[in-house]
């Protein structure tokens, strides 16, 4: 193959988002530890290591635009290529939500739980089972990997619906929780953004693989 | 990473949405006003064509070298031929304006049509059909005269009545060498730079008024800013001319054609047309994984 030096760039490319995509799990996955442990230690670390992702991301980027430059890429290469700057900016975000939660452990350093911690710890799990399928499926290119994706956002979605529900209903029944309660609210609310992010990457590996871009769940948030 | 791209629709490949009814919309490449192609080498331009080649195949003894070929080429547009070397891009050029009358044993089948007739029909003059189609070549070859008369030699040979100078000028400035050499035209045509050597046989092409302009791989002895003019005047002239290009730059015909066919000889040793398609869909979603191939460089 005349051009293997280029098609080693691309498959740097793709280690690099992969290694992006579990710097992000990592963060979410110590952000909720740092939440359900009340961790103000780990809280920081999440906070502090966020610059990390973001160094991660430009370096990246600054990569594809150098492959732009030099190698001129075509068709699925070129696909390829445009779609890791949009996947990183997603990934990118993501640790910023994760960042968003470790500030709110941070926020509610003592205060009471309003209710015990069941359901954010399942939504967590599934956001992070979503971006690191998304992440899987567009470094395999796997197209129906993707669309499962995409489904999964439902699951997340109706989650924080249960979720918005019971808080108004704590609040509403004393309102001396509706600090407590918010804190936890904007909890959800960030993994329910990192989620969305998860469909964008999957949403990204389809037209990199097809050329097609699909609207997999418009979001009601 | 290295399997070509699926060819299902992603709708259709997709698991079914679970829990929802409404069909999930997919942002195709339909939906922003590409074209429709069925398949990879069945594509009808949208423009008028200048030239319709239908089921041409050329020989060159016993030995076939292009099998096939049918595609329109529309008129006022700028049409890329690509494909690896020996493909046949250069004798399906040289078959549009009966340059292969030229080769001994060069032998066609088939039909190229120009304004409703077959130009190998039996009443055809071939020396007007390269009139009215003109052909520009990889190697600048200007004669060994003045500037002036590289330009007025073609219409010269016609017969020409009009004003010279009139003529000479304005086919200096289509070419956009005019304000180079007009204060040298009696300066010879071998004394100019490559790349303006090359506008002059632009020129000298020009000179005589056709309609159609065959270019094969004309900027190949240029350097990177000379072929940048050349490929400026081409969308320049591409206002008023039908342009057919034969390049081996990809990024010269991504940059400069409307509309790029893509050829392949492939182990049958005789070219054929893989695809063809409007030069943007080409170079981002090619249909024929050949022509993916070819085109990232995983050929060969
Ligand atoms: N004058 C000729 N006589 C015999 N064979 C020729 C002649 N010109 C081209 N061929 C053959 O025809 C095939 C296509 O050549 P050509 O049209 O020059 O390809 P391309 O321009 O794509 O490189 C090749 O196999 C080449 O060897
Ligand atoms: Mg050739």
């Amino acid at each position: 193959m005349p051009r293997e030096q280029f098609h080693r760039q691309i498959e740097a490319l793709m280690d690099s988002v992969l290694e992006m995509g579990s710097m992000v799990d990592h963060a979410v996955d110590r952000a909720i530890q740092a939440l359900l442990d009340r961790d103000p230690v780990m809280a920081q670390a999440v906070v502090r290591d966020d610059a990390a992702l973001n160094a991660k991301n430009f370096e990246c980027q600054n990569d594809c635009v150098h492959l732009l430059a030099q190698q001129a890429p075509m068709a699925r290469d070129l696909r390829l290529i445009v779609s890791v700057t949009a996947i990183m900016t997603d990934l990118e975000r993501m640790g910023d939500h994760a960042e968003g939660i470790a500030r709110i452990v941070l926020m509610m350093q003592d205060e009471p739980l309003v209710k015990p911690l069941i359901d954010i710890p399942i939504m967590a799990g599934h956001a992070r089972d979503m971006s690191r399928n998304a992440v899987q499926a567009f470094v395999d290119q796997d197209i129906n990997a993707a669309f499962l994706v995409g489904s999964a956002d439902d699951v997340v979605d109706r989650l924080y619906d249960q979720i918005y529900q019971d808080l108004i209903q704590v609040m509403i029944g004393d309102p001396s929780t509706i600090e407590p309660s918010t804190h936890l609210l904007w909890v959800a609310h960030n993994l329910e953004r990192i989620a969305d992010r998860a469909t964008n990457i999957a949403e990204r590996t389809v037209y990199s693989a097809t050329g097609n871009l699909p609207q997999m769940d418009v979001s009601s948030y | 990473m290295s399997e070509a791209p699926p060819t299902t629709p992603p709708t259709e490949a997709a698991p079914v949405h679970e829990g929802t009814a409404t069909p999930r919309p997919t942002m195709s490449r339909k939906s922003v006003g590409a074209s429709q192609r069925t398949a990879p080498d069945r594509f009808t331009p949208p423009e008028p064509p200048a030239l319709e080649v239908r089921d041409l195949s050329v020989y060159y003894g016993k030995k076939m070298a292009l099998s096939g070929v049918s595609m329109q080429i529309p008129v006022k547009k700028i049409t890329a031929l690509i494909g690896p070397s020996g493909c046949g891009k250069s004798t399906l050029l040289r078959s549009l304006n009966r340059m292969n009358d030229l080769i001994p044993g060069a032998r066609i089948t088939g039909a190229v049509d120009y304004h409703g007739h077959n130009l190998y029909g039996n009443s055809v003059d071939p020396v007007e059909v390269r009139r009215r189609i003109g052909m520009v070549f990889q190697k600048p070859n200007p004669f060994p005269k003045s500037i002036f008369e590289n330009v007025a030699f073609g219409a010269r040979v016609n017969g020409y009545k009009g004003d010279y100078n009139e003529l000479v000028e304005r086919s200096l400035r289509q070419a956009a060498l005019w304000d180079e050499v007009k204060d040298d035209l009696k300066k010879s045509g071998l004394a100019l730079s490559g790349g303006q050597q090359q506008r002059l046989c632009i020129a000298r092409a020009l000179a005589v008024e056709p309609e159609i302009i065959l270019m094969d791989e004309p900027c190949s002895a240029l350097d990177p800013i000379a072929t940048l003019k050349i490929e400026e005047l081409m969308r320049q002239l591409a206002r008023d001319y039908t342009i057919v290009i034969v390049t081996h730059n990809m990024q010269q015909a991504a940059r400069v054609s409307d509309y790029t066919g893509f050829f392949l000889a492939g182990e049958a040793a005789y070219g054929q047309l893989i695809e063809y398609g409007p030069t943007e869909e080409i170079f981002t979603t090619p249909m024929d994984p050949r022509t993916e191939d070819y085109i990232t460089g995983r050929f060969g």
